[in-house]
């Protein structure tokens, strides 16, 4: 708390504590949300209406002869009888699954899903054995996901936090409007990746395609193969030393680490000709602190 | 938004109908319009031509009980036609009152036969060729196929379309597949909107060529054939419409013994392949190629202005 007690804290106004917490820096343009840092609020992870599950509790669902709906019915009523590991057999490329899941819970798809799998989650653990299809993960707030095998386009759209790994490769436009958290490729990814992104870092391993970065406000884009073409407003930038030690700790934490390393990666920024935001949130700052 | 979908089989027949119809199914609720099939088959006769037509649309059905009276001249118009230009029929089948199927022998000019059978506005071709039936018709792929017998297709391979109407009418002439008239065993089905359509349509009027509907997708049909009479192999056909054709498009275009695909320059509309030693299999989305392969399979996306060509 950088020296600063709790009891000076309440004694000061909103402007003064937030200061007092480091948390202002810099000037805020007003275009970002502001949210008061509490310090008599211990730290909330969960939802209060978050199920109490218990990981070790596991159970498996034949979800074959099941629509989406009942998929992610069921889901919801496994975790409020405190399933905290549920795996999902035979998705057969069904959309939405998995969705809005809001707390902690382990959800292992063993096979393949459809469009908009996983999407809007906050919290949970997934890991998808199979591949997945258009916007995996789209507005995903927290948590990981993983998936063995390729996934379509818009992989990742305006994620605002977690992890999300895929092993194979992904299709075009990965990680659009993304706002946060981090997207890693083991493979290729196609044209218009990481396009108005906003913050954030995507990590790929492989090729990249055409119009890479395109229109971005801000966030990294690290590739290690071939950019077939840079968009709007991307530039190259310096694999820094503190680079090196995110991307060899980020991809070795998910065993997508290179035999080469990580000296080979290009690093695309914001070249801020386009865009120049200057609307880092204060839950981020926090993160920093 | 559309479906479409596609399966080829390398070097061997397999229920293709039945396949197709699966596939089609799971798609449905990307088009509920109506449902559309180009499947193929080896033909064992190989001088024998199958063509098939459709002599009505929804809107004749507003003459009442005289669209009865009108289908039966039209289908009479279309044997008088036939027997002029001196085809002989080898049989002849209606799956339903306005849509049939001929066989027939041909040893003339069978484009001046195709054109001369559609001077008459209300008759359409839907096919024409040795191994291409080509079969289209409102309502989902259970009904067309049970209608027009197609979930036991013996075949080598197959396109097929789930129409949600966006810029032309709910009928039988804006679904697709489309024919690419009047060239034998070609067909093209489209998930896509073309932007400079009217540009390239009067291109190709003023080619030759004629439109049977205000349909965007059937310019990719006139188009192919455009460039495959000029001689231009489908892959390279696939290639400069990825330039020469604005919008955005993902489409499938079926010879008698090959399957291509082409998607365009911003990889705006999905597709999903699977590829394997003895079978190749693609659709809008991944679930209509599980309702054929439930086992654990590798799938991906094709990137932007990918073309493919398969060989039955």
């Amino acid at each position: 708390m950088a020296g600063v007690s709790d009891a000076e804290l309440k004694k000061m106004t909103q402007e003064e504590r937030v200061t007092a917490l480091g948390m202002r820096t810099e000037q805020l343009t007003g275009k970002s949300l502001y949210i008061e840092f509490d310090p008599d609020a211990t730290e909330r992870f969960t939802y209060p209406w978050a199920p109490d599950v218990d990981f070790n509790k596991r159970i498996e669902v034949d979800t074959d002869n099941m629509t989406s709906t009942e998929v992610n019915a069921k889901i919801r009523g496994l975790m409020n009888e405190g399933y905290g590991t549920i795996v999902l057999k035979n998705p057969r490329g069904k959309h939405s699954i998995g969705v809005g899941i809001l707390s902690r819970l382990n959800l292992i798809i063993e096979g393949s899903t459809g469009y908009f799998g996983v999407g809007l989650i906050d919290g949970p653990n997934v890991r998808i054995t199979g591949r997945v299809g258009w916007s995996c993960g789209e507005n995903m707030m927290s948590g990981t996901i993983v998936v063995e095998k390729n996934a379509g386009s818009t992989f990742g759209a305006a994620i605002r936090g977690g992890d999300l790994v895929c092993r194979g490769s992904v299709g075009s436009r990965t990680g659009i409007d993304m706002k946060g958290g981090t997207i890693l490729v083991g493979g290729n990814t196609g044209a218009l990746s990481g396009f108005m992104m906003q913050r954030g870092r995507m990590v790929v391993c492989g090729n990249a395609g055409k119009n890479l970065g395109d229109s971005m406000y801000d966030g990294t884009i690290y590739i290690g193969g071939t950019i077939q073409s840079l968009g709007v407003d991307a530039v190259k930038a310096e694999l820094t030393d503190f680079d090196k030690k995110w991307l060899t700790r980020k991809l070795t934490q998910h065993g997508l680490m290179p035999e080469k390393g990580v000296d080979h990666f290009t690093k695309i920024v914001a070249g801020k000709q386009l865009w120049n935001y200057d609307n880092l949130e204060p839950t981020e700052k926090k993160i920093i602190l | 938004m559309c479906g479409i979908a596609g399966i080829i089989h390398r070097g061997k027949s397999s229920n293709v109908g039945g396949e197709m119809t699966a596939m089609l199914q799971a798609l449905k609720h990307r088009g509920p319009d109506s449902t559309g099939y180009a499947v193929y088959a080896t033909s064992k006769n190989p001088e024998d031509y199958i063509m098939r037509i459709k002599v009505a649309e929804a809107e004749d059905r507003a003459v009442g009980h005289g669209v009865h009276k009108l289908i039966a001249e039209r289908i009479a118009r279309v044997d008088a036609i036939l027997k002029e230009h001196g085809a002989k029929v080898k049989s002849k089948e209606a799956a339903r009152e306005y849509a049939l199927r001929y066989v027939l022998t041909h040893d003339g000019d069978t484009a001046a036969m195709a054109t001369h059978i559609e001077e008459d506005k209300g008759t359409e071709i839907l096919s024409m060729g040795n191994g291409l039936e080509l079969i289209k018709d409102l309502g989902d792929a259970s009904d067309v196929a049970g209608a027009y017998g197609l979930n036991d297709f013996q075949g080598t391979h197959g396109i097929g379309h789930t129409r949600m109407a966006t810029e032309s009418d709910v009928d039988i002439k804006s679904a697709h597949p489309y024919w690419a008239f009047p060239y034998n065993d070609i067909s093209v089905v489209h998930n896509g909107q073309i932007t400079n359509y009217w540009l390239m349509r009067r291109q190709m009027e003023k080619k030759g060529h004629r439109f049977q509907s205000n349909c965007d997708s059937e310019l990719l049909a006139v188009y192919t054939a455009h460039n495959l009479s000029n001689g231009v192999s489908l892959e390279e056909s696939l290639r400069r419409s990825i330039s020469e054709i604005d919008g955005v498009f993902t489409y499938l275009v079926a010879t008698k013994d090959q399957l291509g695909m082409a998607k365009d320059t911003m990889a705006a509309k999905p597709l999903v392949l699977y590829e394997s030693d003895d079978l190749i299999a693609m659709a809008s989305e991944e679930v209509a190629i599980r309702a054929i392969l439930p086992q654990e399979i590798d799938t991906y996306d094709p990137y932007d202005e990918e073309v493919r060509v398969w060989q039955a």
